[in-house]
């Protein structure tokens, strides 16, 4: 049966009624309109789902709704838009670190997740932590010399950005 | 180069202006400060639109930035048949250099007229046509008009994927024009496209490949919550939710509940090699050229088996469709590859007209072939026409996206070949190859839709309880499709190339990137190896001496040089090869050097690729084509195989198809070797001669030859235990 849940994504309040199985990946991109978080296999398997939930990366297509519960969820809008790029994400178009594009939401939340943990990691630490998030274009070169890039004076947005607060969404 | 009386492959007709001459068709200036730019080429992740973005802007006399490419529809593009075969920058990419050469002459013209000035007083910038302090831009001129001409399909006079002068925009490294909103999340793929009122359709496909639905819980579904239809037609089963998660969660129901008869319909995974060769098949020489040739007492003579399994195209995003019914309209939107042929099959396998059916294009993730993505369209619209007035998006589950869509064919390939070491090679070094006889097993490479007199389609088949009938081939004259790089690119002496494609299709196949050429370079590349082993000589030497071609004979140069080629490999279990094609014969030049270890599995260290695409349009984009198809190469022939039982294919998950991961991929350098020739399509170049290169690479590791594909430490094993 349907319920309602409150969740905070992108540091902005949400309510939203469905089915306590739904999958965050389903509440993100057809509730909250927020389709960067990519639909890749459904079984936690490919990483194109990947979101932050406080400062893990978990896999939005079989994380359900009702595990959520006050976690904060990132996702790739979260990060950084094209007008105010992260520094990760500017990397990535520094780098040219992409070809169809469609695996890279997931593996900027993965890398994000990485480099919040461990800023100075090495390549292959890089490589392991993207061992999750499949590429079939074969830019793997690329989006790890991005992520190498990106590593000195990264600082990474937070939820309480000014301008990024609560809207008329929230809660009452 | 030669700068022309004689025809070339530069100034060739581009078949996209032979069939679309008219200058409006393919470029207007609707809003001040922009220009429009409409191609029937779409968007794989390739970059294309990125580079057509250049020539056009070269050929306009524009900034990149005024240029905006219009995403292909049947409505409004140019019909340039299929983005496929690594064409797309000679054929969009010259009809866009001509036509925005012609329309900036006639724009000129114009300008010149307005300004009151001869037209050599007329200078251009920016869109900025300026004499005497006096200036009209593109915007200014009565453009509709101007460009309701025909373009010369005989070539550009001035073409500026070759001219000189353009070096500001063709030739640069460009930054992708798509690349900001994919690293930020943007709503760029066909899965994100939200129309009012949106359904959402889910496939609930049969259990196995020759199953046939006898009962399904159609009313005991429909009456689940948010449940809107449930659509059975014969084998063709789904259903239209209003929410996501409850047509996922509808058709596990629909999947649980339904009863299916099932057969044993699929060959014994263990024996394809047996099954390919005893097939009943279409049997054809491709290629014949040269005489018999008298043979010396010492010639060396290879006789050699090499095969590859199906493998899958393994898209990260699954096939999706998004179709909508109204008013005796369907509308399409979908990220297949040729979108005028999917309405001809569409509007065919629906009986419509097919004026009443509008194919978009919405880009999605790679496809790198015939995917799923053309079935999934039609799902859509079938699901759409029986909900008409509401949008219906269909997503693939990944199972059913590794399990259902087309495959690339498995192969075999024998080759027998004769060297006689007294015969004088090309270089004047004695010792030739003189008797090359190349012959493939194979199913067709293409069963698109629309290219067959019935529409391929999974789901018209699944309606009408058949099967998609057999792919087919193209002629070897427009690339081949078992048979694309059977010709060896050597001076062999006499060469015979024969294919025996099957007439049935157990398992459905169609084209992946570079369709056959992968295992036929494997192949070829492997024989020259073994050939030039047992008359020891060098492999690079051995080619040199058989290859005239001077571009061929630089990216080997090339390739060899950057990898260190000659130092010895002192490293027990470590060995190095090379591996060349030019793509399809016509392509482009590609060279590979790899470096392979072997432990408990094989692992490459690294690749160098040499590439000649003649004039680079975007030099960063072909380096990120070639790496990446090196890349899927690499994973294809070292890991890759799809699984089957005798009813379906099993490896429908990552777990049980897994691809190249991050970890395990090497570093790959590339050199584009500086050509001002024409250019060249780079999206498939490196497949055949990586595979090769690994190949040769392992072989010199190991100390023998494995010529099954993928190459696994099993293969290597069942390899010693047959030497």
């Amino acid at each position: 049966m349907p319920e309602d849940f409150t969740l905070t994504v992108n540091g902005n309040g949400h309510q939203v009624r469905c089915d306590p199985q739904t999958p965050l990946l389903y509440v993100l991109r057809n509730d909250l309109g927020l389709v960067g978080t990519r639909f890749g296999c459904g079984l936690g398997l490919c990483g194109a789902c990947n979101v932050l939930l406080d400062d893990q990366p978990v896999h939005s297509c079989d994380t359900p709704i009702a595990t959520v519960g006050a976690g904060r969820v990132t996702t790739v809008e979260g990060l950084g838009t094209v007008e105010a790029p992260s520094p990760l994400q500017q990397s990535f178009l520094e780098y040219q670190a992409g070809q169809c594009g469609f695996c890279l939401s997931g593996i900027l939340i993965s890398a994000t997740a990485l480099l919040r943990r461990t800023p100075d990691a090495d390549e292959a630490t890089i490589r392991s932590a993207l061992d999750g998030n499949l590429c079939r274009c074969g830019a793997h070169n690329r989006i790890v010399r991005a992520v190498l890039a990106a590593r000195p004076g990264m600082t990474m947005p937070t939820e309480t950005d000014p301008g990024d607060g609560p809207t008329g969404d929230d809660a009452p | 180069m030669n700068a022309g009386a004689q025809p070339d492959a530069r100034i060739a007709p581009s078949p996209s202006l032979v069939a679309n001459p008219r200058l409006s068709t393919w470029v207007s200036f609707p809003v001040r400060g922009y220009v429009t730019v409409r191609t029937g080429k779409v968007e794989l992740g390739q970059g294309i639109i990125t580079a057509l973005t250049q020539i056009a802007a070269a050929g306009l006399s524009v900034a990149p930035a005024r240029v905006r490419v219009a995403a292909a529809s049947t409505q409004t593009a140019p019909d340039e048949g299929y983005t496929a075969g690594s064409l797309s920058v000679q054929h969009s990419g010259a009809a866009l250099s001509e036509v925005c050469s012609r329309v900036r002459e006639r724009c000129r013209t114009a300008a010149a007229a307005a300004l009151g000035v001869s037209e050599a007083d007329v200078s251009l910038a920016d869109g900025i046509f300026s004499a005497a302090g006096a200036a009209v831009s593109y915007w200014d001129l009565s453009t509709a008009a101007l460009l309701d001409r025909d373009g010369d399909p005989s070539g550009s006079r001035d073409d500026v994927t070759t001219r000189r002068a353009d070096t500001a925009v063709v030739g640069v490294a460009l930054p992708r024009v798509d690349l900001p909103g994919k690293v930020t999340g943007a709503g760029c793929y066909l899965g994100d496209l939200v129309l009012p009122g949106l359904l959402h359709g889910r496939m609930v496909r049969p259990p196995s490949r020759g199953a046939t639905l006898l009962e399904a819980p159609v009313a005991a579904v429909e009456g689940m919550d948010g449940v809107h239809r449930v659509i059975r037609q014969q084998n063709f089963l789904a259903v239209v939710a209003e929410r996501e998660e409850t047509a996922l969660l509808a058709a596990r129901a629909l999947r649980a509940g339904a009863r299916w008869r099932e057969d044993d319909t699929l060959p014994d995974e263990s024996a394809v090699a047996p099954f390919l060769t005893a097939a009943p098949a279409h049997t054809e020489t491709l290629f014949e050229d040269g005489k018999h040739q008298a043979l010396g007492a010492d010639t060396l003579r290879v006789s050699a088996v090499f095969s590859r399994p199906y493998l899958a195209h393994a898209s990260i995003a699954t096939s999706t469709g998004l179709a909508k019914a109204d008013d005796g309209v369907l509308r399409v939107w979908s990220s297949s590859q040729g979108i005028f042929h999917l309405r001809a099959a569409v509007s065919a396998a629906l009986h419509l007209d097919p004026s009443a059916v509008l194919v978009q294009h919405v880009e999605s993730a790679g496809c790198y072939g015939h995917n799923g993505a053309d079935d999934a369209a039609y799902d859509a619209a079938v699901l759409a026409c029986a909900v008409p007035g509401r949008p219906v998006r269909v997503v693939w589950s990944r199972e059913d996206e590794l399990g259902w869509s087309p495959l690339a064919p498995a192969m075999q390939v024998r080759i027998n070949a004769a060297y006689d070491p007294a015969a004088p090679g090309t270089t004047g070094t004695p010792g030739a190859v003189r008797d090359w006889r190349h012959e493939i097993w194979s199913n067709g490479h293409t069963s698109r839709p629309g290219g067959g007199v019935e529409p391929a389609l999974l789901g018209l088949a699944l309606q009408r309880g058949g099967a998609v009938p057999p792919a087919l081939d193209p002629p070897l004259a427009r690339g081949g499709g078992s048979g694309r790089n059977s010709v060896a690119g050597y001076d062999v002496g006499r060469q015979v190339v024969c294919s025996h494609r099957l007439t049935t299709m157990p398992l459905r196949t169609s084209a992946m990137r570079a369709l056959g050429a992968h295992l036929n370079v494997f192949a070829i590349e492997s024989v020259l190896d073994e050939l030039a082993e047992q008359s020891q000589r060098d492999p690079l030497e051995f080619r040199l001496s058989h290859l005239a071609d001077a571009r061929g004979r630089r990216v080997l140069e090339v390739a060899a040089e950057r990898a260190g080629w000659g130092a010895p490999v002192v490293e027990p279990d470590v060995g190095r090869g090379i591996g060349y094609a030019r793509y399809k014969g016509t392509g482009s030049y590609c060279a590979v050097v790899a470096e392979v270890e072997v432990t408990h599995e094989v692992r490459v260290r690294r690749l160098g690729v040499a590439v000649d695409v003649g004039r680079a349009i975007n030099p960063d984009g072909v380096v990120n084509q070639i790496e990446g198809g090196a890349i899927q190469s690499l994973s294809w022939t070292l890991k890759e195989r799809v699984r089957f039982d005798r009813r379906g294919v099993t490896s429908d998950t990552w777990e049980t198809y897994p691809i190249m991961t991050f970890s395990e991929v090497p570093a790959v350098d590339v050199a584009i070797v500086a050509s001002a020739e024409a250019p060249l399509g780079a999206g498939e170049a490196a497949t055949g001669p990586t595979a090769a290169a690994i190949g040769n690479a392992l072989a010199a590791a190991v100390g023998v030859r494995v010529r099954e594909l993928p190459l696994t430490a099993e293969a290597i094993i069942r390899a010693i235990s047959a030497s």
